[in-house]
């Protein structure tokens, strides 16, 4: 089980959070590879479809990360995933995934070192759940 | 217009002019004490007398109350004049022998002392504050009281005014300074108004240029304590101002301007030293911090220039950098960059004025960076100046014992100073968050606004069209601030010398065979950029929803809302963002 390295698909919001990641980068600032990250231009977009999606297409745990409430690029948008990230998680329980193998996190263009925490913290909290095999598809 | 004649030169003036006003007009000094524009005429101190001629006859009059009259002839320094005035002078200076302007006075009419037995009042009732107070501020807090010699100004029962407005303009007007307003005429204690300009080391008065190279260089009124906007008196300045320029009626508004591109440059705070009471800011008096000195060098500053601290020369001055700045793992992590050279610079000034002083300064890493700024520090150590090394973690302490300051620092003997300067931290202004919101900018972890990229954008921000200048963006000195303020003045104009501007090609689109018209996605846009209209489907009107693409910014949260999957936002379809899931993992 130690050797369990889980794969995590990050959500991130073009504004706040991908720029917080690159922002990780330009600083150097090291974080372990499990996390691959797909950007959209706002964590609104982010359907729930995605992330059942995620989890059956291999992922062990799945990252929403916007932009701190207040601080959406387009006023609303973080909000709106921050209501879905709630409602998700009720269903999640239902179809028998464990509701923590989807994370959201705030994280501004500002915060490459909270970007790193972040990520290094939903790794451990996948690593404590083990790998999804309940609706993955192969 | 009337035809005078002052000292036989010919003068044409309004009528209704007094003589003194006529005499200023043709630059004849005519000396006054009791006489103020602003006020009526009073003739109490009896030094204006001039004389007349009309026919044959000779008469003294007082000038400041004398109205001209056509083919009047005034003579201003006859002997008969002459002789008025310094029996005058000679009365007033027995009154008041210690008053300076009366003793000059008195010299140039050559009189002495000695006929009259001496007084030692400062006071010669020339009744200014009486009548200013009553004119203008409409008060009337004080008035004369007693009769003949006994005669005096004071207020009501000597108790001091509650009526006063402790405004200080009787204090202005009085020629003799004998006025001691907070201890006998007010019961309301005076508020100097502090200028801001000067760190809060001199006065300023309520209306005035906030600062020297204020642009536009004019001044305004302090409405919260201008006597005409607090009581509907005064208004003098109006009196003066011969543009007829002041405008008691102008309010703060704000004002509405359609721009294309906004460029960022609020500027800092300075970093308060009370937060460490170890330093004795705010304590003792003698430490300040480098923005006071800047001030206190100035030749436009509170001491016109010179070095002074409690009124004297400092012979030890001892200088402290880094105050609030690189506090490991504090709120203030960074380096404030200026901190090293101005203080170098405020070396060499206090050495420049002060030749014999001895000087100090506790560094913690010397940061010399710029061109031409490591022969500048050499230079100051040349002249003199001890550089003190300081480790980061060890407090430095300044206490003060018999008048005498005393700065401790680890593996530095005592110093004894007369004036300690702090090189204070340069902060986020309190503001910016508040800013950054309003322009839906970022800020990076130290609270200055965050660039788009810390080496190839260093002048955007992430948001198009808004762009960074100067130390909002992070501290820097000159050089840097009018660098990065010309990048950002260029970067706004090429946008702004554009006919069009290219988007992003990310706005969402509606596929009209899909969508059910639910107008799920009007509700949740942000923009407003989606409104339902009519279509013809199979012959029957249905409603779908459209976008105006000109609205949408791309954020996408319709598409993640729509049921049906008929709105998608370009380049970020479903099926996009679902391949790139099934890519990655």
């Amino acid at each position: 089980m130690s050797s369990f390295e889980p794969r995590i698909v990050a959500f991130l919001c073009n504004w706040c959070s991908y720029a917080g990641a690159d922002l990780a980068g330009t600083s150097r600032i090291k974080y372990p590879p499990n996390v691959r990250t797909i950007r959209v231009m706002c964590s609104g977009r982010i359907n729930p479809m995605f992330i059942v999606n995620a989890l059956q297409e291999g992922a062990d745990g799945v990252l929403i990360s916007g932009c701190h409430p207040g601080d959406c690029h387009y006023s609303k948008g973080n909000y709106y995933a921050r209501r879905r990230y709630q409602v998700m998680k009720n269903i999640l329980e239902y179809i028998g995934i464990h509701p923590d193998r989807v994370r959201m996190s705030w994280v501004s263009a500002g915060e490459g070192q909270k970007f790193a925490d972040v990520i290094n913290e939903v790794i451990e909290g996948i690593k404590a759940l083990g790998p999804a095999e309940e609706i993955r598809r192969r | 217009m009337i035809n005078i004649k002052i000292n036989s030169v010919p003068l044409e003036v309004e009528e209704g002019t007094t003589i003194l006003e006529a005499a200023k007009k043709g630059d004849t000094p005519i000396p006054t004490l009791c006489h103020h524009p602003a006020l009526d005429s009073f003739g109490a101190c009896r030094l204006c007398v001039v004389e007349i001629h009309y026919g044959k006859r000779v008469k003294i009059v007082t000038s400041c109350n004398y109205e001209v009259w056509d083919g009047l002839e005034v003579f201003t320094d006859t002997d008969r004049v002459r002789k008025s005035r310094a029996m005058t002078l000679e009365l007033l200076l027995a009154r008041c022998p210690d008053v300076r302007m009366i003793k000059d006075l008195a010299r140039e009419y050559g009189v002495k002392q000695g006929r009259f037995s001496e007084e030692s009042d400062n006071c010669i009732l020339c009744g200014l504050c009486v009548r200013i107070c009553k004119e203008r501020m409409g008060v009337g807090a004080a008035d004369f009281v007693g009769r003949g010699v006994d005669m005096k100004i004071d207020t009501p029962y000597s108790r001091g005014s509650d009526a006063c407005l402790a405004c200080g303009a009787c204090v202005t007007v009085c020629p003799t300074g004998a006025i001691d307003l907070e201890k006998r005429f007010s019961r309301n204690e005076p508020v100097p108004l502090k200028s801001v300009f000067n760190a809060g080391m001199s006065t300023k008065p309520v209306i005035a240029t906030p600062f020297p190279q204020a642009v536009p260089n004019i001044p305004v009124i302090d409405s919260a304590n201008c006597v005409y906007l607090r009581t509907g008196g005064c208004r003098t300045c109006e009196t003066f101002c011969e543009a007829k320029a002041i405008d008691y009626d102008q309010k703060d508004e704000t004002v509405e301007v359609d721009v294309g591109t906004i460029i960022a440059a609020t500027g800092f705070d300075l970093y308060n030293p009370e937060e460490k009471p170890e330093y004795g800011y705010g304590k003792y008096p003698e430490v300040i911090t480098g923005l006071e000195f800047e001030r206190l060098v100035s030749a436009s500053g509170p001491t016109g220039g010179k070095i002074l601290i409690n009124g004297k020369e400092p012979r030890k001055v001892v200088f402290i950098q880094c105050v609030g700045s690189r506090e490991e793992g504090g709120k203030r992590e960074y380096c404030s960059r200026v901190c090293c050279m101005y203080t170098a610079k405020h070396a060499h000034l206090v050495k420049e004025r002060l030749k014999d002083a001895e000087i100090s300064i506790f560094y913690t890493d010397l940061r010399a960076f710029g061109k031409g700024y490591e022969e500048f520090v050499n230079r100051v150590k040349d002249e003199g100046t001890t550089y003190r090394r300081r480790e980061l973690n060890e407090p430095i302490e300044v206490t003060k014992k018999k008048g005498k300051l005393t700065v401790t620092a680890k593996g530095h003997p005592a110093l004894e100073a007369d004036m300690v300067i702090l090189a204070t931290a340069v902060v986020p202004r309190e503001d910016s968050l508040e800013l950054a919101r309003k322009l839906n900018i970022s800020l990076s972890p130290d609270g200055f606004f965050l660039e788009a990229h810390p080496k190839l954008k260093p002048v955007e921000t992430l948001t198009g069209g808004i762009f960074l200048a100067g130390c909002a963006q992070g501290p820097k000195d000159i050089p840097d601030t009018v660098s990065q303020a010309s990048g950002a003045a260029s970067r706004a104009i090429s946008i702004l010398s554009k006919d069009t501007i290219m988007m992003e090609a990310i706005t969402a689109a509606v596929n009209e065979a899909k969508c059910r018209g639910c107008g799920l996605c009007v509700e949740i846009c942000p923009f407003n950029a989606i409104e339902l209209k009519e279509i013809n489907r199979l012959g029957y009107t249905v409603k779908v929803a459209s976008v105006n693409e000109a609205l949408c910014k791309g954020c996408g949260s319709c598409s993640a809302a729509c049921l049906s999957q008929a709105v998608q936002q370009k380049g970020f379809t479903d099926t996009q963002i679902l391949e790139a899931i099934r890519g990655i993992v």
